[in-house]
């Protein structure tokens, strides 16, 4: 019997899984770029719920009753360092997008092909 | 010990960091303020790897730990190892120096590479960022924190290969690598999460001291393997190097080469630090040894068809980092039974690592300086050059010789320790090693002769700047001092940094956890 | 010092280098005591191409790209097959990321 609390993780490999997926199969630079995305969403959701404690508290509080629980705050930190990563990645990836349109007049992968062999 | 020394380990990565970000401003002053600014960075950044390595040559070779904000353990008592903190080893000490020599000659080469004086700013701004961001993955002791700075060398690197933003190929190659380098920096990422989801740490001494080998240890190492070798450019996951190194301004290739040779570190740290013989070491050690093959024997057949210069050289460089792969896979293999050509094995392929940069550094500067000159890269269109470049056809030739392995040059010494100690794995090992060595030695022959040899079919070559022929001459002086004097450099850096993978575990572990 | 041991064997490049200097020097001599009617610019120089005039140096050069020639050659089905590998298109380099990732992942998750 399956616990509910290991459908995040579930989620977050499907996310990766799609992710893959349209760098796989999909042609089109732009959507391949959505690819990576979702491969870093899977991973983000990965992490952030590494953390999660049940019924915890934000771990913001120097002097929590020892009590209650408070959900790891590791994983938060690291969540956000890599969501300011992803975004700085996918603009470059957008920026070099445009780019690749402008010299070879498409986004189709397979037509941009020069440097082969 | 003074402050400088203390804090050298933050300071090698501060240093061109904060170049990084004040050189567009600085930028704004004129020409020779911001070249003497790049260049103070440059030697500024050289000094404190130096000062660094001494440290801890010096003091024994025992590893060196700089905690972030604080000291361990925590104010409350607290010894968990939470902080960011550096850990510098004889291996990270080497792969400083390393970085510290590449840094140094891409900023002097870099001088009078451009021939258009505006934007250069950006470019030491964006150069600036993967010297940091390579220092950093050589230096952090922490697993998350190597991540970030996989993750800075990604965006400064696809910056760097693209930013000739006018050229058709480079666009093709900035986006190509960079879709390449996000998803294995995202790999790991998965990886580094395993980790922590299953021991709540970060560090890596931390968890070398945890892992058990189960089965999401397992899942977590073949991602890190698949990552960083990935990134390093091991055959079937090559394509993106000759791109990058051939579409990237020439002292950005050869920066490149030194981020990838930072991978191949990462890879052997998890290997060696973080693994070491919680699992089956011998399987790994032969998916590594197969990897090298692959990529010495496919680098070397496949640089020998190439038309394009750089692309050929890029594929010679690729070669080599195959040779790295072989002798430290070799050395993993044996690591439960640990005979001695374990660790000459290891020696010889982190021996190969110093050579390697400066071989194919020189090489790439050498084509760079030609290229230049010549207005072309076409093997077809080039010849002739030798006869108005004379310095830097002396200079490649020494290059080529040198990475083929040619005695008394430097890549004869580590790959001779390499052929020695393969052999006594398998002699199947050897013998490719020493096959493709003979054939990379043609590859650059038939380079030569079409860069450089036959009758003038280029005009009126550009003559080549001097800070470009200095820069080279640096590497020269590497290349012929290191092959002159092997067993002095072997001794002095190489040991430590081969002692620290082959015996280091254990007081990695203790220099951050005590005991 | 100098030199290296590999174990194995041993490598002294100082020592290397004296006797490649060694063996010029011999080949100096042996050069220096060559034939002295030897004139430069003379039609001696000249290349004997069957009777036939020489071309000019531009045509004669053997160009870069064209030089192993044969042994490339000789290679043709690795060689076609090896560059149809490389591509090009990003996609493939994905895929064969991720199918080296699914043969470490499968090798580390057997072996134990």
């Amino acid at each position: 019997m399956m616990h509910i609390g290991n459908l995040p993780f579930i989620v977050a490999m499907l996310l990766v899984i799609l992710g893959l997926y349209a760098l796989l199969f999909k042609r089109n630079l732009i959507k391949m770029v959505i690819g990576v995305s979702l491969v870093e969403t899977g991973v983000n959701l990965f992490l952030v719920t590494l953390g999660y404690r049940a019924e915890g508290i934000a771990p913001i509080y120097t002097h929590a009753p020892t009590a209650v629980s408070q959900v790891l705050p590791t994983p938060q930190a690291l969540t956000l360092t890599s969501i300011v990563i992803g975004l700085a990645t996918t603009a470059l990836l957008l920026s070099f997008a445009v780019l690749v349109y402008r010299h070879y007049g498409t986004l189709d992968v397979t037509k941009i092909k020069e440097l082969r062999g | 010990m003074n402050a400088l020394t203390t804090h050298a380990p933050i300071l090698i990565i501060a240093t061109p960091l904060l170049g990084a970000f004040a050189a567009p401003l600085i930028g704004k002053l004129g020409w020779t303020v911001r070249t003497a600014f790049a260049g103070a960075i440059a030697a500024l950044t050289g000094c404190f790897a130096g000062l660094l390595a001494a440290t801890l040559y010096t003091g024994g070779g025992a590893p060196i730990v700089y905690v972030l904000g604080g000291r361990l353990p925590l104010p409350s008592g607290l010894a968990a190892p939470i902080r960011i903190m550096l850990e510098v080893d004889g291996l990270s000490a080497f792969m400083a120096l390393i970085t510290a020599l590449v840094a140094v000659v891409a900023v002097l080469y870099s001088v009078s590479y451009w021939k258009e004086r505006s934007g250069g700013a950006l470019y030491d701004s964006l150069l600036f960022l993967l010297i940091a961001g390579v220092f950093g993955l050589v230096l952090t002791g922490d697993m998350f924190n190597f991540f970030v700075f996989l993750e800075i060398t990604s965006v400064a690197a696809c910056g760097l290969i693209g930013f000739r933003t006018w050229r058709k190929r480079s666009s093709e190659a900035a986006f190509k690598v960079m879709a390449l380098y996000t998803l294995s920096g995202l790999f790991v990422l998965l990886a580094v999460g395993l980790l922590y989801g299953q021991y709540g740490g970060l560090n890596i001494a931390y968890l070398a001291t945890n892992l058990g080998g189960t089965m999401v240890d397992r899942v977590a190492l073949a991602l890190l393997i698949a990552g960083l070798a990935m990134k390093a450019g091991a055959v079937p996951m090559h394509m993106w190097a000759p791109e990058a190194y051939g579409e990237a301004p020439a002292p950005v290739s050869m920066v490149l080469v030194a981020n990838s040779q930072a991978s191949l570190y990462a890879l052997f740290r998890v290997l060696f630090t973080l693994y070491g013989q919680s699992l089956s070491a011998a399987a790994v050690g032969w998916i590594l040894i197969v990897l090298a093959l692959l990529t010495i024997f496919v680098g070397v057949t496949m640089a020998l068809v190439q038309k394009d210069l750089k692309r050929l050289i890029a594929f010679g460089a690729v070669s080599q980092i195959g040779y790295m792969l072989l002798a430290v896979g070799v050395g993993f293999a044996v690591l439960a039974t640990r005979p001695d050509f374990g660790l000459t094995a290891i020696t010889g392929g982190i021996f190969h690592m110093i050579n390697d940069v400066a071989c194919i550094g020189l090489l790439f500067l050498a084509a760079g300086a030609a290229i230049r000159a010549s207005g072309s890269r076409d093997l077809h269109s080039m010849g002739g050059l030798a006869h108005s470049l004379k310095g830097t056809t002396v200079l490649f030739a020494v290059g080529a010789f040198a990475l083929a392995g040619v005695p008394p040059f430097n890549g004869f010494a580590s790959k001779l320790l390499i052929y020695e100690s393969t052999f006594q794995l398998s002699p199947v090992l050897a013998v490719i090693a020493v096959l493709a060595s003979i054939v990379l030695l043609a590859v650059f022959v038939r380079a030569f002769q079409a860069v450089f040899l036959g009758p003038r079919l280029i005009a009126r070559p550009e003559p080549v700047p001097w800070p470009m022929v200095a820069s080279m001459v640096v590497l020269a002086a590497v290349v012929i001092g290191f092959g002159l004097f092997p067993g002095f450099f072997i001794d002095k850096i190489v040991t430590p940094a081969a002692n620290a993978l082959w015996s280091g575990q254990g007081d990695y572990i203790r220099a951050v956890m005590g005991g | 010092m100098n030199g290296i041991d590999t174990g194995f064997g041993v490598w002294n490049p100082i020592a290397w280098t004296l006797l490649f200097a060694g063996a010029l020097v011999i080949a100096w001599v042996f050069r220096v005591l060559g034939r002295s009617d030897y004139k430069r610019g003379s039609e001696q120089t000249k290349a004997f191409l069957s009777g036939n005039e020489e071309p000019e140096p531009e045509k004669l050069h053997v160009r870069g790209d064209h030089l192993y020639w044969g042994l490339v050659d000789g290679l043709a089905g690795y060689y076609r097959r090896i560059r149809a590998v490389h591509t090009g298109v990003l996609s493939d380099y994905v895929a064969w990321f991720v199918g080296v990732l699914g043969v470490v992942l499968i090798i580390l998750a057997l072996v134990r």
